[in-house]
Parts: C-alpha cells; structure tokens; sequence
C-alpha cells in the first residue's frame, strides 16, 4: 500500500520553504487557512498569512492587489469557489492585468463527495482553462503539487493548482521534474493503448493499467502536469503510435483534459479519443472512493470501460 | 488661498481637456461625461495637491495609490495624468479607440499612471485592501485612495472589503464616495436606496467625514487627515456634470457623446469660468 499524504499539505510545505528562502510571497485564504494549509504559513511568518474570512470574493481582490504591489500570492480555497464564485475576480482582475497571484483550488474532481454536489467541482478546469494568461496545473500527487507550487511561484502571472481534499496515494518523490507544458511519460511498453491521465485519479489509472498489462495489452500512458499550456506534441506523438487513445479526468467530460485533447488533435491529427470522465452530471454524497466506484472513475470502472472500448 | 485658486484652475482645465476628448472620439466611441465631471474636483485634488507621485517614475514603489472603481469616469482620470506628463495629451482623442493606451476603463497593463485595472464595478476596495496591507507588510508609509461610486455601493463586495478594511484597522486606506446621487438608470435613493451610509461604514469600524465634493479647502483637509488605526471614507456631495450648465443633474449625460453645437457650448462656459 503507497503511503497516503494529501496534496493540500503541499502548498503549505512549499510556502514555509519559499518563505524560509526569502521569496516576497502572501497567503490568503478564505476561512480555509486550515483546511488548505496556508495556517503552516502563519505560524511561522504571520505577517505575511491573511485568512480572509467568508468572502471569496474579497479574498481575490486583496490578493490582486497584493500581486499590483509587488508580491507572489497564493489563494487558496475550495475549487468550486476558486474557478466559479470568483470567476469575474480571477479573470477581469488577475489574468486579465497578468498578475502574480496563484489559485490553489481544493476538493477538485470526487475528493470533496461527501460534502455533494454544492462543494464538488466537476467543471473548474473547463471555466479556468479558457482564460488567457492563467497557467492551469493538475498534479497527481503530494510530490508533484509541492512541485507545481514552486514552479507557480516561479512564473510571473497567474496560476491555478488544482487539488483533492483527503490523503491520496504517492506516486511520485522528491526528484519528481515538472516543466510546464511537458507531458510526463509514465509508462512506455507498446502500441495497443494509449492513456493520457491529469491529476490524482493517476493511482486509479495506474491500477487499471496493471490489470490491462496482466493480459498482455501493450501500453503508453503519460501525466499531464500542466493542461494549459498543454504538451501538444506528446499527445500528437501517442496518437500517432497507439491503436486506442484514452483520457483519464476526474472532471466533466466537457472542459477539461479529454476537450484539450481533441483540441489538439482536431487541429493536427485527427483520432478517435475515448473519454473516462463524468458523464454531464453534477455529483452527489458518498465518499471519493464509492463515487468514483459509482461513476466508473476507480481502478475497476476505467480498466472496465477501456475494455470495453477496445471490444467493441 | 492660491493654492484653491490654483487648484480651480486645474479643474476648469481638466474639464475642457475632458470635453475635448470626449467630443474628440466621435459619436460612435462614446464615454460618460456625467460621472467624469462630478469627480473631477477629487481627482484634481489628489493629483494636484495631496497624493505623492512622480509621473517620471510611475511605477515608483513609495508613490501613494490610486484606484478609479467607478471606472467609467476614467476620462476625469485620463485628462489628470496626461495634464501631470505621464503621457502626451495626443493620446486622449484615441480614448475607447482601437488600439488605443486609453481603454474604455483603467487599465495598469496600457496606461502609465494607472495603479489598478477598474471599472467592473465593486472591486476597487479589496484591491486597495491589498495593497494597503502590501504597504504595512513592507513597512512603507504610503498611502492608497480608493473612489468608487455612490450606487456602486449597492455592490455585496463593497460590504465584504469595508468589513475586512475595518477588521485589519488599515489606517492607511482612504475610501472616496462620489455622492453625485445618481446611477445609470435613475436615481439612487430610487433604484435601491443605500442610506444611512454614513451609519454602515461608522458600523463597520471606519471613520467618516461628509464634505462637499467641490470644495477644495474641504476636500484637502478630508484627503489628508489621519486617524489611527481605521479606515477612512470620505463622502464626497456632488454634482452630476459639474461644470457643464445643461449637464448638471441631466442623468442623460451619464453616458452620452458630444455633438458640435454641445461641444462649442460647454466649451463657451468653461472658458468664461476660467480664472
């Protein structure tokens, strides 16, 4: 059994080390210095932590123009919040003026099911993903989010990191390398299915992946780090080795990674690409693992539907 | 006393320079003339007199702040920067023109001298709350005024951020109320009335002062008054159109282009009232 860490520590490890290095950054959160870490920041600089209270919407503002005043901000609250109750925020306000703010979104995709369908966000990397000037990551692990904060704050202008809620299996350590808009390969052991996969439902694509290879399927699959900008070479490159292509998201299946998928294929290398994603539903109650069992987004469900893809 | 005379002058010289432009863009790029000239007095009393800036030098990091919430009226802002040199007054009949430094709204990315992108109304105050709190966690004195509009008030983020300025007790952000009593579509106390203003910003831990708008010894001494540790909001009494006879309290002027005839007119006034 892999270790389980939540990919919400991240962000608050990787403040505290940029702040002990001497980087000029803030956090804020929104009632959620807790819940997301950034209290890891306070207790050690409090100066430069603000829990906004309530108020996402504010919380957004003062980061803007924390990032007009020379700083690198983190906010950090819930996905649902941080792609929709701030759209207007995040876009006219930060991309739009390119500033240095990173969104940490929590309880992406299945992670916040208990909570339903009001905290659960299904569609926020199809809302930020079309805005220009924002970097969009979608790490899989605590390893690689600890990496994309860093890479964040590197980057001057606006970020979105999205991430789960409970601890979730690590893949990756501490030598994880994340480039932006470079696709990480994964596995490279034939041509009969491709798989492109973003974000922390990796682990249940990777179980999928050793039933499949059990049976003697011959299999690539690559990590998406950052879905915009997107490595448009890689998945061309796949497209063109592999008998099936697949895309694994715990995401709606408009939007997200299987959209930016076919967007680049669509434009220079049309294929089949089968979507493994939610199916246009708002999610409901029930623990990430029942509802990723429910809507065939575990280990079982995707070996299932890529068998059932390939059958056909 | 020659420092209000002075101060006249700035204005009565923005206001021509602002019926200029806006007459200037043609009738198909239209801005808003109404809610330009009733700040023009604050924002020629900031410029003028009681902010620390340098136009060589916009970006300079100790420059004292200013954010247009009530973006739309930009041109009061527009023909202030150009007056100070931060950039060439040719630019100002190319306002909301392809292409143009001068966007329809404040824009910090195309426009020297703007400290924040504005004009979706409601935002400016978080925004000066973050920079206000940027100033004290680098131990810096500057000072960040805000300006929004009397009916912007009926924005739910406006309460959020007074809420939070008066939490953080941030002693160096002042907010500007252009109390000219109107909005787009009528007036305000008719749309959605937001009185007892006053009561709600004391409420929500700020100082206020109510002043006339257009009175520069009242102004300055509002503009540059301190209070330790809150948020002061200054509730400016205007005029809707100031300046311009057959603008005053004309809501048609809110948005509206120039035509030749209105141009020479208000043109005639503003140069008989120059000092």
């Amino acid at each position: 059994m892999a270790e389980l860490i939540s990919t919400r520590t991240a962000l608050g490890d990787a403040l505290v080390e940029l702040a002990d290095s001497g980087e000029d950054i803030v956090a804020v959160a929104a009632d959620t210095s807790k819940s997301m870490c950034t209290d890891f920041l306070s207790k050690k600089y409090p100066e430069r932590s603000f829990d906004c209270g309530i108020a996402e919407q504010n919380m957004m503002m003062i980061a803007a123009g924390l990032a007009a005043s020379g700083k690198t901000v983190f906010a950090a609250s819930y996905s649902v919040f941080t792609s929709m109750r701030v759209a207007e925020q995040l876009r006219t306000f930060i991309c739009y003026p390119d500033l240095n703010v990173n969104v940490f979104a929590g309880i992406g995709g299945l992670s916040g099911g208990i909570e339903g369908a009001t905290h659960m966000a299904l569609e926020d990397l199809g809302v930020v993903r079309c805005l220009p000037n924002l970097t969009v990551f979608n790490p899989a692990d605590y390893y690689s989010t600890k990496r994309a904060v860093l890479e964040a704050a590197k980057i001057d202008g606006p970020c979105y990191i999205r991430v789960g809620r409970d601890a979730s299996p690590v893949i990756f350590d501490e030598s994880y390398k994340l480039t932006i808009g470079k696709a990480n390969t994964i596995i490279d052991e034939g041509d009969d299915i491709g798989i492109i996969v973003s974000g922390i439902i990796l682990h249940y694509t990777l179980e999928a992946v050793n039933r499949l290879r059990d049976e003697g399927y011959g299999i690539k699959l690559i990590e998406i780090p950052t879905l915009k900008p997107i490595d448009s070479q890689a998945i061309i490159d796949m497209a063109g080795k592999v008998k099936y292509l697949f895309t694994v998201e715990e995401h709606n299946l408009t939007g997200g990674l299987n959209t930016a998928v076919c967007e680049v294929l669509a434009r220079s290398f049309p294929k089949k690409v089968y979507p493994i994603a939610t199916n246009d539903i708002y999610g409901e109650s029930g623990s990430p693992a029942e509802l990723a069992a429910k809507y065939g987004l575990d280990g079982k469900g995707i070996y299932k539907r890529i068998k059932k893809a390939i059958d056909n | 006393m020659d420092d209000i005379k002075h101060l006249e002058s700035v204005s009565n010289r923005l206001r021509q320079l602002q019926i200029e432009m806006l007459h200037a863009i043609g009738m198909e790029h239209k801005g808003h003339p109404g809610p330009a000239l009733s700040i023009t007095d604050i924002i020629t009393a900031l410029y003028f007199k009681v902010m620390k800036i340098d136009p060589a030098n916009p970006r300079w990091e100790d420059r004292d702040r200013f954010i247009l919430s009530k973006g739309h009226a930009c041109p009061a802002l527009y023909t202030a920067l150009a007056e100070k040199g931060y950039f060439d007054k040719k630019h100002l009949a190319t306002f909301r023109h392809v292409d143009s430094m001068l966007q329809g709204h404040p824009d910090m990315k195309k426009t020297p001298g703007i400290d924040m992108t504005a004009g979706s109304l409601g935002h400016g105050l978080g925004a000066g709350i973050g920079i206000a709190l940027a100033a004290r966690i680098d131990g810096k004195d500057y000072q960040t005024y805000v300006l929004v509009g009397d009916g912007e008030t009926q924005e739910g983020l406006i309460w959020e951020s007074a809420m939070s300025a008066g939490h953080y007790g941030l002693d160096n952000l002042t907010l500007i109320i252009d109390r000219n009593r109107w909005q787009s579509c009528s007036a305000v106390d008719c749309t959605i009335d937001i009185e007892p203003l006053a009561d709600k910003l004391i409420s929500f831990g700020w100082s206020v002062n109510e002043i006339d708008g257009h009175d520069f010894s009242q102004l300055i001494k509002a503009l540059s008054a301190r209070e330790e540790s809150k948020p002061k909001a200054i509730i400016a009494k205007t005029i809707k159109g100031k300046g311009i006879s057959f603008m005053e309290e004309d809501n048609s002027w809110h948005q509206r282009p120039i035509t030749d005839d209105e141009f020479e007119k208000a043109m005639a006034e503003l140069k008989a009232g120059e000092g």
